[in-house]
Formats: structure tokens, sequence, C-alpha cells
């Protein structure tokens, strides 16, 4: 595990998101999410700090942080990439697209690249079945994304 | 009393509302089956995650078979716990979770101890019908204790223990479904989590998922060395435990042939840890009264209560979680300690042999001395004073390794001079003793009287939380006792927020005191074990002619020969310690 400090207003924010919560210990799961939402992660020190403000244990936290797959441990990268996995996406062919990116990124889904750059994750429907299959760059939307097409997609950002 | 009735198995039975089919199929004499289910009647300890399905009964009109362990008896409740629909069922979760369990049960740490081999046992499981994918984890190995998780079923009775009882809080459960296992934070080792090796996660392990780090080999080779003098050492709490892994009733008491077989096994001195407990006590003893009185006459920085400091798994705790009061527990070192510090220095120069030459073995109830006796701060040029602590388990197995029929043992002696003991180092085993011991010597150290009786049964029993208030000749001392790190963690917040009204307070990190150390002999449930364990301690000390730690004459000898006086200048540097902040040591690497 990388040395990740975090800075002062960022450990602030996390308090304060805490604090909202009245640092409940059943707040937990929200907390987490918040502070999710915060850092794009939950790094093991914010971990830490969540666990010390609801005064509960940090095996607990990183328990509830493992069972949940929204919550990651793993920052994303500089160009997050998201591939549909909603019903029309998924029969159209999204898992050979995840292949692709996988295979050319080499990185699992979950991942970030080592350089940072790029993280793939997969998502539920974005309501563009129409687009099937559909991936997202950040806000960017690419649809009917063959494997073929993948390499362009990642050639736009590797610049 | 609301009462309900029930039929189990064509019984009709009233029970208590709010009774479970487990409890009320138990005292109606019907064993149901349990793995993950873990009760300590007598400690207040109860698991039922209801998470393994072993305990599940068949309840008339229910859909579903119902776990026992979980679900409350109703009025006119119908309840078959051993139809066939029951029995294959219990079969099919049991062959399922073996289907998931390594099979090398003959080289296994709990090989003949495990719960989960005696239930395939008395199931007559012959055969696994299930194949599949093993879930595979890295072996953890720490000081003191072995997370081998392949073996993990996830009764999560560790995790009760550490959490609930302990609230250490180091082992979660982690991650989801097949991938899930019971682990400290972020997977990290133990070693780099907060654990302070009580071992009571391994005492309530029912597979070889956690075992104890054996150092029994180390010992036969130590043994088997012509220019090492073995001495052994060997703490109070083990020999009113030893006897059950020889068949023997709880609480039986085998002291004499405990420095029996010892000396058959070739150690070449017999000694006791009762010994170094009463040093303790001299020790301790007057650190309680230099500090209360330097308190009683005005002196604001003099901290109380002062709290006792034997236990290694209750240093650990403070270190890890209570740094800002390091000061005010006792430096005194522990029995253990102590024991290593003047075997190495007295004893040594006594028989002529450098510390170099000696090997000193500990018998402890307990996994965190062997935490404690690698210490760095407990050894001279790289020499440890304790050089191996083992388990009363581990020396369990090698007397019966070396043919050595312990029943049949005649009683003998321990060795002199650290052989020696009084009844007041002898109840060191149990929750109160450590203090009832020092009350005794400070008592009569503090008003020059002689006490009348010795026995101080306020002092004395189970709850986990106790306090008395003894007069010293007019001056009232308010002491405390916790037993279970849970406990003294609300004592210690007492204090933190200046509730405490104590003068003194023992703290021993194992429910019962070391008599339910994590070394001990596996109760398997069974608190009625603990208790009788304490019941033989108490005996035991009443069998002795001399009952003050103060009055034994070879601890007389030893300040006379060699120590000077309680708290003189060497007696501080072998027999105190100092203690290390470790509450910044788990954060990110």
């Amino acid at each position: 595990m990388a040395t990740i400090k975090l800075s002062a207003n960022k450990l602030d924010e996390l308090k304060a998101v805490c604090k909202s919560f009245n640092n409940e210990k059943g707040e937990l799961i929200n907390v987490l999410h918040k502070a999710q939402g915060i850092f794009g992660y939950l790094p093991a020190e914010v971990q830490e700090v969540i666990a010390k403000e609801l005064n509960i244990s940090v095996a607990h936290v990183y328990g509830v942080v493992t069972f949940y797959s929204f919550f990651t441990m793993l920052p994303k990268g500089e160009f997050p990439i998201s591939i549909c996995l909603g019903t029309a996406c998924y029969v159209r062919g999204a898992e050979k697209v995840i292949d692709e990116f996988k295979r050319l990124l080499h990185v699992n889904v979950g991942e970030t690249t080592p350089d940072g750059k790029f993280s793939v994750a997969c998502l539920r429907c974005v309501g563009a079945c129409g687009l099937a299959p559909v991936v997202l760059v950040g806000d960017k939307v690419y649809g009917r994304v063959s494997p073929e097409g993948v390499k362009d997609i990642v050639a736009e950002y590797a610049k | 009393m609301e009462t309900i009735k029930l039929t189990i198995d064509n019984k009709v039975i009233e029970v208590a509302k709010g009774t479970t089919i487990l409890k009320a199929a138990k005292g109606a004499g019907i064993h149901i089956p349990t793995l993950c289910y873990l009760h300590l009647h007598d400690l207040n300890i109860e698991n039922k995650p209801a998470g393994c399905r072993i305990c599940v009964v068949e309840v008339e009109g229910r859909r579903n078979l119902a776990p026992a362990c979980v679900t409350d008896c109703a009025e006119g409740m119908v309840v078959n716990t051993h139809n066939i629909r029951v029995l294959n069922s219990r079969k099919t979760v049991l062959e399922l979770i073996l289907s998931d369990h390594p099979t090398d049960c003959l080289i296994c740490a709990k090989n003949g101890n495990c719960e989960l081999q005696t239930m395939a046992q008395e199931f007559g499981i012959r055969k696994l019908h299930y194949e599949g994918e093993q879930s595979t984890y890295r072996e953890d190995t720490s000081p003191a204790i072995i997370r081998d998780i392949d073996k993990c079923i996830m009764c999560r009775r560790c995790e009760m223990m550490c959490n609930d009882v302990q609230t250490v809080g180091v082992l979660s459960a982690v991650n989801r479904g097949f991938m899930s296992v019971v682990a400290p934070a972020f997977e990290r080792n133990l070693d780099h989590s907060e654990c302070t090796y009580c071992g009571q996660c391994v005492a309530v392990c029912p597979t070889g998922a956690l075992t104890e780090v054996d150092h029994t080999n180390a010992v036969i080779r130590a043994l088997a060395d012509p220019s090492k003098t073995v001495v052994v050492q060997t703490a109070p709490a083990v020999r009113v435990a030893l006897g059950e892994e020889f068949g023997l009733e709880a609480g039986t008491i085998v002291t004499g042939k405990l420095a029996a077989a010892l000396r058959r096994l070739g150690f070449n001195f017999v000694f006791d840890t009762d010994f170094a407990a009463d040093l303790t006590i001299m020790e301790e003893g007057t650190e309680l009264l230099d500090r209360l009185t330097r308190h009683l006459n005005g002196d604001k920085d003099v901290p109380l209560p002062i709290l006792t400091s034997c236990c290694p798994g209750w240093v650990n705790f403070f270190e890890h979680q209570f740094p800002e009061m390091m000061d005010i527990p006792s430096t005194a070192r522990s029995p253990q300690q102590m024991f290593g510090a003047i075997a190495k220095t007295y004893f040594a120069e006594k028989i002529g042999i450098k510390r170099e030459d000696m090997v000193v073995v500990s018998i402890m109830p307990c996994l965190a001395k062997k935490f404690e006796c690698q210490r760095d701060e407990f050894s001279t040029n790289g020499n440890p004073d304790v050089d191996f602590s083992i388990s009363t388990r581990e020396l369990a197995h090698l007397i019966k390794q070396s043919n050595i029929n312990f029943n049949e043992l005649p009683e003998e002696d321990f060795d002199h001079p650290m052989g020696e003991s009084t009844g007041a180092a002898v109840i060191f085993g149990t929750t109160g003793g450590v203090i009832e011991a020092a009350v005794r010597t400070a008592y009569e150290v503090q008003t020059g009287k002689k006490l009348l009786k010795v026995d101080f049964e306020e002092l004395r029993g189970m709850e986990y939380i106790r306090q008395a208030t003894i007069d010293f000749d007019g001056l009232p001392i308010n002491i405390g006792i916790a037993h279970g790190l849970g406990n003294a963690r609300k004592l210690l917040q007492d204090i933190k927020d200046g509730k405490s009204k104590f003068h003194a307070i023992e703290i021993m990190a194992c429910p019962g005191g070391c008599i339910g150390g994590g070394g001990q002999p596996l109760h398997h449930g069974d608190s009625s074990i603990i208790k009788a364990r304490q019941k033989a301690i108490y005996l035991e000390d009443a069998g002795k002619t001399i009952r003050k730690s103060h009055e034994n004459p070879y601890i007389v000898k030893l300040y006379e020969e060699f120590l000077g006086k309680p708290m003189s200048e060497k007696a501080h540097h072998l027999l105190h310690t100092h203690y290390f902040d470790k509450s910044n040591e788990t954060v990110i690497e």
C-alpha cells in the first residue's frame, strides 16, 4: 500500500461528515458512502479516521468496506472508464469490450493502471440502451462500442 | 415469570418465555449438536451467529428447519431434534463445511482436540460427497499465535471474543461470500495489529485455525544439550489445569506430579513462578504503599490508582489503547520476567555459570507470555531472561511424548531456592488473587500489625468488575478488580474521566484470570471448568503453611544476599520495567 497522507482540509471534511451523522456507529455505511464521494475511494487512512470518529474498530470498518462491492480501496484513474453491464449492453457484447480494456490496459475490473491514468469499472445501465454497448470515460459517453473500437478510445486519452 | 409449554422429541416441557429451543432441549436432557454456538455460562459470554446451521431442528408447521440456538420457544411448539429430515440436513451442512476444509487432520495441531473433527466422527461421516474449490489463505505467524485460516469455519467465536469480550477489535469478518475470512484490518498480520496475544481467540477456536506458536521442540533441544543448564518455572494456574489433559477431573491439583514430571523431562532445576510472584508482591506492594503515602501526603504528581502489571496481555492492551495512562500501572515486571532476571543473575552466580549457559523455560497458562519473553527490554546483550515460554497444553504434549505416565507419578517438591512460595503466590492464578496477595503484605507492612485472617473473601468471585474497601487499621483502601479486557477498559475509562475512587486496581486480561488463560487446556465451552480451577487455587492457598509473600524465607534471603530492599537500585534494574506508546504502530504503512 502506498503512503497517502490526507490533507488537512480533506481530513476536516471527513470529520465533518462523521459529525453530520452524530458519530453514530450505526451510520457507518452512510459515512463510508460520503467519504468515498470526497476521496473517490476509501484508503486505509480514511478508514482509520472513520473508525476513530465512530469509536469502532478499524477491522470492523475494513470488514464493511470489503463486504460491499460499491466501496473501493483503490484510487480511480485520471480517466475513469466505466463499462455498462446493464441487460441491453450485456447482450450486445459488453463483456468482450471489458476483456479488451483489460487486455490493453493490463488491469482487472476495479483496478487502476500503475501510471494512475486509467481505471476500469463496471456499472449498471446509464439509460442509453439504444446505444448499447455503452462505455463512459469520465462523463463522456461512447455508444455502440465494439472490442475493435476500444483501442481508439484508449488512444484518445493516452497522449 | 411467564412460562411456555412445548414438546421436544415427544417430551412436554415448560420453560421461561424467551428461552431458545437449544437451551430448552438442554434443560430437558436432549443434546442438540452445535458448532458455531458457544455459551460460557459462568462468564456470561455467548456466541450465536446462527452461522453454521448444525443445530437445525424441525418445528412442526414451519416450512424450513429452524436453528435451535436462536429460535425462541413458543407456546404449543412441537420440535423434533433428530428425525430423518433433520439428520440428513445436518449431515449435508457438515459435509459442505468439510468440503472446504483441509483433511490433514493427522498432522493438525488440534488433532484429537478439534470440535469439527469430533463432530465428523459423531456424525459418522465416511465420505465427502461434495467436491469443489477450497479457499486458501496465507498463514500468519506472530510471536504467540498462528492463524491458519484455511481451517476456519467462520463460526466467528474469535471475533466475538476479540470484539465483545476483550474490546481489542483486531479481528473482523472481511470480504464476502466464498472469499470471506476473519482477519485484522487491511488483512495485515497479527503482529502489525493491536493484538494483545491474550489468546482468547485460540481458547475458543473449534478447529486448528487459531493455535499457539509451539516451542516444545526448542525446549527438547535445550534439554538435550549437555552444555546448557535448563531451569524451569511454572505458573500458578498450570497446577490446577494440567491434570485435565490427562483425564483428571477439572480442579484437580497436580502440583506434586507437575514437579515430578518436569524433573523426569530432564530440567536441571525445577522451580516455581510462584517464588517470583512473592517477589512481585514485595516490589509491587512496596510501590503501592509508596505511591499511596506520597499521594495521601498531598503530592499530586503521584497518580492513583496503581494498576497491577503482571498480565502481559493487559500490558499490551494499555500500550496500544491507553498510552496516555502509561504512568499508572505499576512498573513491577511480571512474575515470569522477575523469575528470569533473578535466575540469570542471582541464581546463575550461585551455581557458578554464565547466563549464556543457562536456559530458562516457563510453563504458562498464557500465550501473551510468549510475546512478553521476546520483548527487547527483557534481555541482556541479546540473551533473553526467559528463553522459551510454553503453554499448559504444550507441556502436556511434551509429557506425553516423553513416555511419562503422568497419573502414576509420585508427588514431589520444587527445588530450592526458587521453588519456595507462599499461598499468596498461588492465588496469582485467579482473578482477585494478585490484589489479595498484595493486600496481605501491604496491610502488615503499612500497619505493623499481624493479620488475624488472611482470607479476603470480598475480593474473590467471578463477577467481571468487583470492588471492596479494605480497612488498613483506620485507613480505608478502595480496591477494584476487573478481568476480561472489556471490563478493564471500563475501569480505565473511569480513571481517564476522573471518576475512579480506587487506590489500587487489579487487572487480568482473560476472563477468570490466568485459570482461563489462552494457553490452558481447552474448555470447549464448559465454563464450570474455569470455576473448578478457581476453587482449586484457593484450596491450594489454604493448604500452605506460609500465606504471605513477605514471610517467604527464600525471598527474605534473596533481599539480604542480593537485592538489598524492595525498590532498591538493583531491584529497579532487574525487577522493574517501562512501557511503550504503541498507539501509532498500526497506522498507514
